[in-house]
């Protein structure tokens, strides 16, 4: 599999072979010598700036803090930030440049798991350090890759118990129509029958879509007991609008994957359209931890204007930055294999989300999630579970047998 | 019964999106054969007029009904004297400033808003059909669609202004020889249309969300009904908002909303290759 | 006469000139970084060509030429990966839109539709490929080996291989020297193209469509062979973008990718082949430049460059500075400015 998989490599793949073989001796241009360069991808204008824009401010914050404390190995360290523009191509091309001529050590970054999979080949076959960070539908397995982000078997496979535990067993889901819908829709499905409940129907949605009338006929003549939402992007938001303005609000209930997950969906939609709305996620402004309330305190006075959205995405992004420095003194080295031993090490962090490992076998984060159900844009903590495994990514991946896995796995639920 | 009433309601709310949605661009079309793709941020400004002005205190009513259409009515106006006037006659170029205007609007908005705004609350509650629930906000935005349709064809054939736009739309050399300053025509079209498409954006604002790219999302069904109509305002976007409206409520009924929108596209299609100049083109031609 | 078309012709050995030293030295010159970067400017001059064909010499503006792009891209993708090589592929890519292009247009031309009716078409036809590709996200989509994956595209993509190597994936430097080839055997092919006596037709058919079908040439027909060049162009400039990146996803239907071929051209300049490849690289790279710095919107900055263009140099960037050339050349020889109309 790894062989033909390296076949068909990137492009950029025989373009590494062009490096090292046939043109060795191109000078490259010369790194300065006492920065240590970070790279940050990610979209800071297109569809998903919403989300992209608090990451890398929060990124950026990291490295000042890094900075403060004397740097790294008494090199200062610097970020190297690209807009994708959400363009898979320049996803592509920022990738490459950062692997290539900026020589960057690590990059944070990628979004959607398309972006995702543009650039993880990229940065593996370029030996770059890659941190992804972002909530996803699970089962990457790549050892250059430590995946900081909840997958459905962390979340979904909490909420679903927990919701259908207060209102009921008939579940109606309504999901985004791509890879992240379709498969998080599945776990749904699977978790909600292995609860003795029913989906009774799963209704997937372009990105594109804003119009949601007939849907919200469909659901109330499926009279289900919940609503499971798994609806991305800002075209979907029409749907809790439309909901309320059909006074569905108080009929049937809510629970969502996504709502909150990158932050904009609680400040756009009104608290009295978005109450009750439960989700569960790996980090809350509103964990109640020391470690927590200093990390919120610090952002607010770095950024006390415009101060960016404090979510699972941008939370991670500031651990993903930590885990790395951390790993970076501990190793005494930038090399990238002494840094992925360090942290495959199963160190646990205390972080504002509460305490975190990296999973050897997966290189995805145990961590500890939280059910919370909104009320005045504030997540009122209910629930919290400690140190949960990303288990659907350890049914298909064991990077400890299989170092050279270079893959994103279907989870296959049959 | 009630589940077929519900329908039914529902089909008629999406021929009166697309009204709302298509009247602006059609009157700036049908006038002037300017294809304004800017006319999406024309709606996103008038939604973002209704988020800021309600957030200062004003009534939502002033805000949508008011202040929406006068503020992008006047950008429109100063749009048309910067870049439309120099582009009359050059259908493709005005279509590719209007781009260009929609792209710097949706940068401009997200740089100086942010990508955040709140919403704003929507005035009405839930209506009981049966055992089902409509929003009462529907019922409000289908009467919209018909006063947008009544208001144009009212000011079309019965105001002198109505008179001297029709006639400017026949033969503006010879209106200009009667005395009548054709630029002024213009812009004063252009405003109106600005202005539909300010009130259109103010009408969603509650239902849908506010963010600087939602104008991307209506454009292209706005234009779509627009062309298929062909060059008479009123009959052409009754006709096609209904037929086109229709069909594809009826689709996304029985499928999913991605065969709902393909059957929007396929028809339009269809009706372009049976009528090339839209369907005012060959059928209605005596109509405005 | 005479003298104008030799003229011509030494506009057009001028560019291929430049075109071979480009394809030559830039592999040994430029470091794999920038190779690479070349590469895709190749590709998306090849892409930028083909509308510029059709719109510049024969009057056929198309909203949809991203439709073409993609349905090569996919067909490149989808062949490839079943077939483990790349050479039959690239044709089948070619093959199929100059097919759907050829139906498309029989449905249009056939159908009389003219200017703004026929860009809708073109537009419309290519949102519908657009949606429902990017519907094709679940396990049931699936053709052979190769899963479409609706909005996250298909991964992996075969690199090409030379035809006469089927065994050995292209280097870099080798793939920029194909694709160069390729983008000048069009650019040379679409010049003879453009001087037979079916261009001169074509040009007839662009100034004036009646009188042309009163002269007694068949309008529609004609029309029908530039669309099916085009479409046929747009197709394998889809399957080098697809091999170039190795993935392929929806975005290569969308109504941006358009409308950038729109732009490329109208900037570089309608009615000239040289001018559109211009376009694509000053927009491209301004656009690359702009996503690494963070300072202003990239929108606002874009935005205002289509409005700067239309607005100011409706002609385009190369017909523009070339009658600037021309302009000073002839003030510098001496009082014959004038003379020539520019």
């Amino acid at each position: 599999m790894t062989r033909d998989i390296s076949r068909r490599s990137m492009l950029k793949g025989a373009a590494a072979v062009g490096a090292a073989g046939a043109l060795p001796m191109l000078p490259f241009a010369a790194e300065a010598a006492d920065e240590i360069l970070v790279g940050g991808l990610h979209d800071l204008s297109g569809f998903l700036d919403f989300a992209g824009i608090p990451m890398n401010r929060i990124m950026l914050m990291a490295i000042e803090e890094i900075n403060a404390k004397g740097g790294l190995l008494g090199k200062k360290v610097r970020g190297v930030v690209y807009d994708p523009q959400s363009n898979m191509s320049m996803y592509s091309q920022f990738a490459t440049q950062l692997a290539l001529k900026d020589k960057a050590t690590v990059v944070m970054g990628g979004i959607t798991s398309a972006s995702r999979e543009t650039i993880r080949p990229i940065f593996h076959r370029f030996k770059t350090l890659y941190f992804y960070n972002t909530l996803y539908e699970g089962g990457v397995c790549d050892r250059n890759e430590i995946s900081l982000g909840t997958t459905p078997a962390q979340t979904v496979e909490k909420l679903v118990p927990y919701t259908m535990g207060l209102w009921g067993k008939k579940v109606y889901t309504i999901a985004a129509d791509y890879n992240y819908g379709q498969i998080t829709a599945a776990w749904v499905k699977r978790y909600v029958e292995q609860n003795g409940g029913e989906v009774v129907s799963t209704d997937f949605f372009p990105l594109d879509v804003t119009n949601f009338g007939p849907t919200i006929s469909k659901i109330q003549s499926a009279k289900p007991d919940m609503v499971m939402s798994v609806l991305v992007g800002s075209g979907h938001l029409g749907f809790y609008n439309q909901w309320a303005a059909a006074g569905m609000k108080n009929e049937i209930p809510i629970a969502s994957t996504t709502f909150g997950a990158g932050g904009a969906e609680i400040e756009i939609i009104k608290p009295e359209v978005a109450n009750g709305i439960i989700s569960c996620y790996g980090y809350y402004p509103t964990v109640d931890t020391p470690e927590n309330k200093a990390w919120v305190q610090q952002v607010k006075k770095r950024y006390p204007e415009k101060t960016p959205l404090l979510t699972e995405l941008s939370a991670f992004t500031w651990e993903g930055m930590m885990i790395w420095a951390d790993a970076v003194r501990s190793a005494g080295s930038m090399d990238r294999m002494k840094l992925l031993e360090v942290m495959e090490s199963g160190k646990t962090y205390t972080m504002p989300s509460g305490k975190v490992s990296i999973d050897p076998k997966t290189h995805h984060a145990i961590r500890d999630v939280y059910i919370a159900d909104l009320k005045d844009k504030q997540f009122v903590i209910k629930k919290k579970f400690s140190q949960v495994q990303p288990a659907d990514t350890q049914l298909v991946c064991d990077l400890e047998k299989t170092p050279n896995a270079n893959k994103h796995y279907e989870i296959s639920l049959e | 019964m009630d589940y077929s009433l519900v329908v039914a309601i529902e089909l008629v709310r999406e021929v009166a999106g697309l009204i709302l949605i298509a009247t602006g661009l059609a009157v700036i079309f049908g006038m002037m054969r300017v294809i304004n793709i800017a006319h999406g941020e024309f709606m996103m400004l008038g939604g973002y007029t209704v988020v800021l002005t309600t957030k200062m205190g004003v009534n939502i009513w002033v805000a949508i009904l008011i202040l929406a259409p006068l503020a992008v009515g006047i950008f429109g106006v100063i749009v048309e004297r910067c870049i439309i006037r120099h582009l009359y006659g050059r259908i493709i170029d005005s279509l590719l400033a209007t781009w260009g205007l929609s792209l710097f609007l949706i940068g401009f908005v997200t740089v100086v808003f942010g990508n955040t705004v709140e919403g704003v609350s929507n005035p009405f509650g839930g209506f009981a059909v049966g055992q089902y629930k409509v929003a009462g906000y529907t019922f409000f935005l289908i009467f919209a669609a018909v006063a947008f349709i009544a208001s144009v064809y009212l000011t079309l054939k019965y105001t002198k202004a109505g008179l001297i736009a029709r006639a400017t739309m026949q033969n503006s050399d010879m209106v200009e020889a009667l005395g009548v300053n054709s630029k002024h025509v213009y812009m004063a079209t252009f405003g109106i249309g600005a202005a539909f498409a300010g009130l259109a954006g103010g009408l969603l604002a509650p239902i849908s969300g506010v963010v600087p790219g939602m104008g991307a999302l209506l454009i292209g069904k706005a234009f779509i009904t627009v062309v298929t109509g062909g060059a008479a305002v009123v009959a052409g976007t009754l006709s096609a908002s209904t037929i086109l409206g229709s069909i594809s409520q009826a689709v996304t009924f029985a499928t999913n909303p991605v065969y709902g929108d393909a059957a929007l596209l396929f028809v339009a299609l269809i009706l372009l290759r049976l009528l090339p100049q839209g369907i005012t083109g060959r059928i209605f031609t005596r109509s405005i | 006469m005479l003298s104008n078309i030799s003229k011509d012709w030494l506009g057009v050995g001028f560019v291929t000139a430049i075109g071979l030293a480009v394809l030559i030295f830039v592999p040994m010159l430029f470091d794999l970084f920038e190779v690479l970067q070349m590469t895709k400017y190749v590709v998306l001059s090849l892409f930028a060509l083909s509308l510029a064909y059709i719109w510049g010499f024969g009057g056929i503006l198309s909203f949809g030429q991203a439709g073409f792009f993609g349905l090569g891209g996919y067909t490149f993708a989808v062949s490839a990966i079943n077939m483990g090589q790349t050479t039959i592929p690239f044709l089948m890519a070619i093959a199929m839109c100059a097919l759907f292009a050829a139906a498309l247009g029989y449905f249009m031309f056939y159908g009389r539709l003219n200017d703004v009716y026929l860009g809708v078409v073109t537009l419309v036809v290519t949102l519908i490929l657009w949606k429902l590709i990017n519907h094709t996200a679940g396990p049931e989509f699936i053709i052979g080996k190769a899963r479409l994956g609706g909005f996250n595209g298909v991964p992996s993509i075969p690199i090409m291989t030379l035809p006469w190597q089927p065994d050995m994936e292209m280097e870099p430097s080798q793939m920029f020297q194909y694709f160069m080839a390729i983008l000048i055997i069009v650019y040379l092919l679409l010049h003879f193209l453009i001087k037979s006596k079916f261009g001169r037709v074509a040009i007839s058919i662009r100034e004036n469509e009646i009188r042309t079908s009163l002269l007694g040439y068949d309008v529609r027909l004609y029309k029908l062979w530039i669309f099916t060049i085009g479409g046929a162009i747009g197709g394998a400039a889809g399957a080098m973008w697809a091999t170039y990146q190795t993935f392929i996803d929806p975005n290569a239907f969308s109504l941006e990718v358009s409308a950038k071929c729109l732009i490329w051209v109208m900037a570089g300049g309608v009615g000239t082949l040289f001018g559109p490849i211009v376009g694509v690289i000053a927009l491209e790279y301004l656009s690359l430049k702009l996503g690494e710095t963070s300072f202003l919107n990239n929108l606002i900055i874009l935005g205002t460059i289509l409005m700067f263009l239309v607005l100011l140099l409706p002609k385009g960037l190369f017909p523009t500075f070339r009658d600037l050339v021309i302009k000073l050349w002839q003030r510098a020889r001496g009082g014959t400015s004038g003379e020539r109309p520019s």
